[in-house]
């Protein structure tokens, strides 16, 4: 099992290579440094001088992969593939165009992007396998019927609508919560209240429906019918036995999604004016910084890597009929 | 007098709906084919959702036929130009909806105004004669204008206007009725006459529920006819900030979310299932390859690989202006590589499947009494394990349209969705999201985006699932792809 985690690691570090690549091309061979200064420079007649001076400036006076004015190694690390793209394997990235340093930026805004999906993640999990549970152990009656309906009639609105109307409710009629904003701390409880349930009401709808058809293909297995045989309870027979083996899938397919928590969500950081990563990568694409965006680009690469490997070994140690091969 | 003109996404449009005919035809000749969709055609709600879809398919493709209107020499035209000169064209392009709605689109307002206003929504400052400056709400230039006396006409009017629209659309339904009954009569040799027939469906005891059709059909008359009546005089969901009608926007938006949600899932489908079966086929190092491939592009989170290819493509489209005459041209352009990239990053998931599907499928006698023949591989793909796993793929794209219409909503509120110019659901609700906080309110852009929105989701989500349930029960697509959706709300 060691060699099968080992063999994991290595292929992920591979994609890595892959993701990088991919970036590396799209930021840097398609959209050419020149192509950014002259973004950010403004207009459509700007002089050669201005663009060598802002690359100079932000370092992007470099060849692409290879130096062939440099001497020895430097032939290699003084391009910008080297000093842009593989840094940030040590995740250094450099500055943002404000002239911040990314990494610190990244390191400070991890922080209330989690305190957003983290309650988003485990009370919405727990809220979702209870309804699905409540539809699945009332199977074919119209406890059932109706709660398949409002989860297609949930899952048809758009996630903007929860947000918006969220707000206009929550915080601007009944004045329960301040409508948006953030402090650290204790105080993050009433700016995190609306967006955490706003949050999890909005992935009600197709998480549930997807956990209560895992339910029910549980409850048409062999075992399921031996039990009843036995003459066990069908309460006992659901609970004990179903649930168990249901939430394997459910537990781990879940189990990708924790790296990202510390993403948080784009749409309601913003919204809600939560100082999260999501909410820096929306600025940086409205403020067109590419410097920002290939970081998170990589970013959440690596932690959805990471999420596959965690839900592989997952795998490993709950079912014991995954081989390693 | 005009030039047609076909842009990237309308011929991919008529390409996508000669292939369903196609398809259909082939479909109608086989009958293991036939009968799943006899199963949905069964299903009550199915075939409601259908008929609202088609409805919206219909706004959508009278949309999607553009053309230039020839400009007409100021003067004595036939005198002034000179014979076989070139005529011409407006360099704007219009779609047949254009014209229909023009009556819509042309007469603006300042600014807001509610809906079936005559009177704008804030006060102003006039002078009246005889009065002086005096601050109250004026009247809209044509909210209305046809009433002398808006304060008193004003309720009358709109009731009038709704009875005679519900009694004109319960006349034309019934005409529709009974075409439509006589239409599917064949259908149904097993009733004598067409008076037994109209009586079984008026007790829903037709096996294709004709009753919920024409109910349907039913409730659609009466929301657009009168509404269609009411747009004569008003603005029926009122104006937005720069006095544009929220029922046109509405109205154009449609397309935007159609070419979305079934262009993108075109784009991609000829490499998913390329790709998924080659992997599963032959196994091996071309199976090591397109996994990792697919693992690559997978790793990276949907909204920023699609919000980084966005920004590149917008550098390199204000580098090159000269390829776009006409703006229509330009967003046009913009929504093509917006499907192009959406598709890019949702293909892994139907890949992956029809990966493990081919990868059962090859180790059955069939396919291994073709490899004995000597049967080549190609062959084999195309003939043995394409058709099997055809359901997959039907599945796939029924259920990927409605998250996919859900995605551009948010894309174009992050601002990496369709260009700015082009009228959508994101565009209206990213101009709308701060209107909520204006006093008084303005709700109905926002409410109109919503509601069109979720009309159109919710027939297509009801309809996908007959769809999914008749086919294959058993198939569990997850909802990756709706990855984008759940982002958004999370």
């Amino acid at each position: 099992m060691t060699a099968y985690i080992v063999r994991r690691c290595l292929y992920a570090v591979l994609i890595l290579i892959g993701v990088n690549l991919i970036t590396f091309w799209l930021f840097f061979k398609v959209n050419t440094p020149d192509d950014m200064a002259r973004m950010q420079l403004g207009a459509k007649r700007v002089t050669a001088e201005a663009i060598t001076r802002w690359k100079a400036e932000h370092g992007y006076d470099k060849p692409l992969i290879f130096n062939a004015e440099a001497a020895g190694m430097s032939r290699m690390t003084d391009t910008l593939y080297f000093q842009k793209s593989l840094e940030m394997f040590r995740f250094n990235f450099g500055q943002s165009d404000d002239g911040r340093d990314i990494s610190h930026e990244i390191q400070t805004r991890m922080w209330p992007s989690l305190a957003l999906a983290l309650p988003v993640f485990l009370i919405g999990l727990a809220a979702y396998i209870s309804f699905a549970l409540l539809m699945a152990f009332f199977r074919a009656t119209y406890i059932d019927f109706w709660g398949v309906v409002l989860c297609i009639a949930m899952m048809s609105i758009s996630g903007l609508f929860y947000i918006i109307g969220g707000q206009y409710l929550v915080a601007k009629i009944w004045s329960l919560v301040p409508i948006s904003g953030y402090a650290p701390g204790i105080d993050a409880a009433k700016f995190l209240f609306l967006p955490v349930l706003i949050g999890i009401i909005g992935g009600i709808g197709s998480s549930a429906r997807w956990y209560r058809t895992i339910f029910l293909e549980e409850v048409s297995r062999d075992y399921v019918r031996t039990a009843r045989a036995k003459g066990l309870a069908e309460t006992t027979v659901f609970f004990r036995h179903v649930l168990k083996n249901a939430m394997i899938p459910i537990l781990t397919g879940a189990v990708v999604a924790i790296p990202l928590l510390f993403m948080g969500s784009l749409i309601s950081e913003s919204f809600f004016g939560i100082p999260g990563l999501g909410s820096y990568t929306i600025e940086a694409i409205q403020a067109q910084d590419f410097g920002v965006v290939r970081s998170m680009v990589f970013i959440g690469s690596v932690l959805y890597i990471l999420g596959l490997l965690l839900t592989d070994i997952s795998y490993t140690l709950v079912d014991p009929r995954v081989r390693f091969e | 007098m005009f030039l047609p003109i076909i842009l990237w996404t309308d011929a991919l449009i008529f390409v996508l709906l000669a292939v369903i005919a196609a398809f259909a035809f082939y479909a109608r000749q086989h009958e293991h084919l036939r009968a799943p969709w006899r199963r949905v055609a069964q299903t009550p709600a199915a075939v409601s959702a259908a008929v609202v879809l088609l409805a919206f398919v219909a706004v959508g493709f009278l949309d999607s036929l553009h053309f230039r209107q020839a400009i007409e020499p100021a003067g004595n035209a036939e005198a002034k130009r000179p014979a076989g000169a070139a005529t011409a064209y407006a360099p704007e392009v219009k779609s047949v909806l254009d014209v229909a709605l023009a009556h819509l689109s042309s007469r603006t307002e300042r600014t807001y105004s509610a809906p079936l206003a005559t009177h704008a929504y804030a006060k102003e400052t006039m002078e009246v004669p005889g009065r002086g400056q005096v601050r109250d709400y004026p009247r809209l230039r044509n909210g209305g204008a046809h009433l002398k006396d808006a304060e008193t006409e004003w309720g009358w009017d709109i009731l009038l206007t709704v009875f005679k629209g519900m009694g004109l659309a319960l006349f034309a339904w019934s005409i529709a009725a009974f075409l439509l009954l006589i239409a599917v009569k064949p259908t149904a040799p097993a009733y004598a006459s067409i008076g037994a027939f109209s009586d079984a469906v008026w007790r829903g005891k037709t096996v294709v529920p004709w009753r919920t059709v024409l109910i349907t059909l039913g409730l659609i008359f009466l929301i657009v006819v009168p509404a269609t009546l009411l747009a004569r005089g008003y603005h029926v969901l009122g104006t937005d900030k720069v006095g544009q009608d929220v029922l046109f926007l509405s109205l154009k938006s449609i397309r935007t979310a159609l070419v979305i949600g079934t262009l993108t899932t075109l784009v991609m489908l000829p490499f998913a299932v390329l790709f998924g079966i080659m992997a599963g086929y032959f196994c091996g190092w071309i199976d090591d390859i397109i996994q990792y491939l697919y693992t690559t592009l997978n790793s990276i989170p949907g909204v920023l690989l699609i919000a980084a290819a966005v920004l590149v493509l917008q550098v390199q489209m204000e580098a090159s202006p000269e390829l776009f005459p006409t703006t229509a041209q330009r967003a046009d352009f913009r929504l093509l590589f917006l499907c192009i990239i959406l598709g890019v990053t949702s293909w892994t998931g139907l890949c992956r499947l029809l990966r493990g599907e081919a990868l059962k499928l090859r180790e059955l006698e069939y396919v291994q009494a073709a490899q004995a023949f000597g049967v080549s591989h190609w062959n084999i793909m195309l003939r043995h394990i394409l058709p099997n796993v055809m359901h997959i793929v039907l599945i796939s794209v029924v259920m990927d349209f409605s998250g996919l219409v859900l995605a551009e909503a948010v894309l174009s509120y992050v601002g990496v969705g369709v260009d700015p110019s082009m009228i959508s659901f994101g565009t209206m609700i990213n101009a709308a999201r701060l209107e909520m906080g204006r006093e008084p309110m303005v709700w109905w852009s926002l409410a109109s985006a919503f509601m069109f929105m979720l009309v159109l989701v919710l027939a297509a989500n009801l309809f996908a699932d007959a769809v999914r349930d008749a086919f294959d029960p058993r198939v569990r697509v997850s909802p990756r792809n709706r990855h984008m959706a759940e982002a958004a709300a999370a």
